[in-house]
């Protein structure tokens, strides 16, 4: 592989394996408040949290590194689709 | 935001190459990343960086359209995140104005300038800087329009006017997240241009034949 992609996946897996540090962060961003208003769609796992888990910082932070993981799959997943489909067409 | 997304789909159409196709996932699963370090400030209230402004510089303004806006759209869909309601305006604030503005505010300070040159690592910064600031400057005042707009029974759901929403997104911004944006901007600039600057948008058709004296044979 490209030796600059292969830094940049590694600096993607870095990034993934340190991201309960936004967990840290008590509050939320300014006016994404919670209103009360109910949701049209239910999000599958909402907040990037499973509540199952449990509430310890090490359950919010497994919840998040696999929010993290699905995150990066579907949305490099669906760019690559896109991308292809683009491409091949050219 | 629809004819934003049907025109930079055009434009992928028409430019987009087979070798950017994997760059193009990575700016895609990196912006998603880094929206979700959350960064703390004073006063309760966190935020974060978007790196729509690093997408726009390394790979066009429209590529950073579209790779923010799947990013947003997976937060929306999957986590609650901002929500589907409010997509078409987070779409436009991050995938939007932030790119545009990141990418002539880098393009104007580059100059003509060689790719690796001190000057265009400012360059990034600062646009990531302003970027952010702007995408916030715009969130502030569609946030504050609220009041106006809609209402349930009398009550505002949302009850800030612009007086506090415009200083309130404005000054987090400019005293913290912009200087997220702006480091992340510039280091991962800085990376780029050395490691691999044939990626960098705009640069291959101007440079490559001036550094190269004889003229590529036709294949």
């Amino acid at each position: 592989m490209d030796e600059l992609l292969r830094n940049l996946l590694i600096v993607l897996a870095v990034m993934i394996v340190v991201v309960p540090i936004g967990l840290l962060a008590v509050g939320t961003a300014y006016g994404e408040w919670d209103i009360g208003v109910s949701s049209t769609w239910a999000a599958p796992i909402p907040d990037y949290a499973l509540p199952s888990l449990g509430g310890s910082f090490l359950n919010q932070s497994l919840a998040y590194w696999l929010s993290a993981i699905i995150g990066v799959v579907l949305s490099g997943g669906l760019l690559i689709l896109i991308g292809r489909a683009i491409t091949s067409r050219n | 935001m629809i004819p934003i997304w049907l025109y930079a789909g055009d434009w992928l159409r028409k430019n987009l190459k087979d070798r950017q196709v994997p760059y193009l996932a990575l700016a895609a699963a990196f912006s998603f990343v880094i929206m979700m370090f959350n960064v703390p400030i004073p006063g309760g209230s966190t935020g974060h960086a978007v790196g729509s402004a690093l997408i726009a510089i390394i790979l066009g303004p429209w590529v950073a359209v579209v790779t923010v806006s799947v990013a947003l759209l997976l937060q929306a869909l999957l986590f609650g995140d901002g929500g589907i309601t409010a997509l078409g305006a987070n779409c436009f604030n991050m995938a939007f104005v932030m790119p545009f503005v990141a990418f002539y505010v880098y393009s104007f300070i580059s100059g003509k300038t060689e790719i690796t040159s001190k000057r265009r690592i400012l360059a990034a910064g600062v646009a990531g800087y302003l970027a952010l600031t702007a995408g916030a400057f715009a969130t502030g005042v569609e946030l504050g329009l609220q009041p106006m707009l809609h209402a349930v029974d009398g009550a505002a759901l949302f009850p800030y006017g612009l007086s506090i929403t415009l200083p309130a997104m404005l000054i987090q911004s400019l005293l913290f997240f912009s200087f997220v944006e702006a480091i992340v901007t510039a280091l991962a600039f800085a990376y780029l241009a050395r490691s691999d600057p044939t990626i960098i948008f705009n640069y291959t058709r101007r440079r490559e034949q001036m550094k190269d004296p004889i003229p590529s044979a036709p294949v």
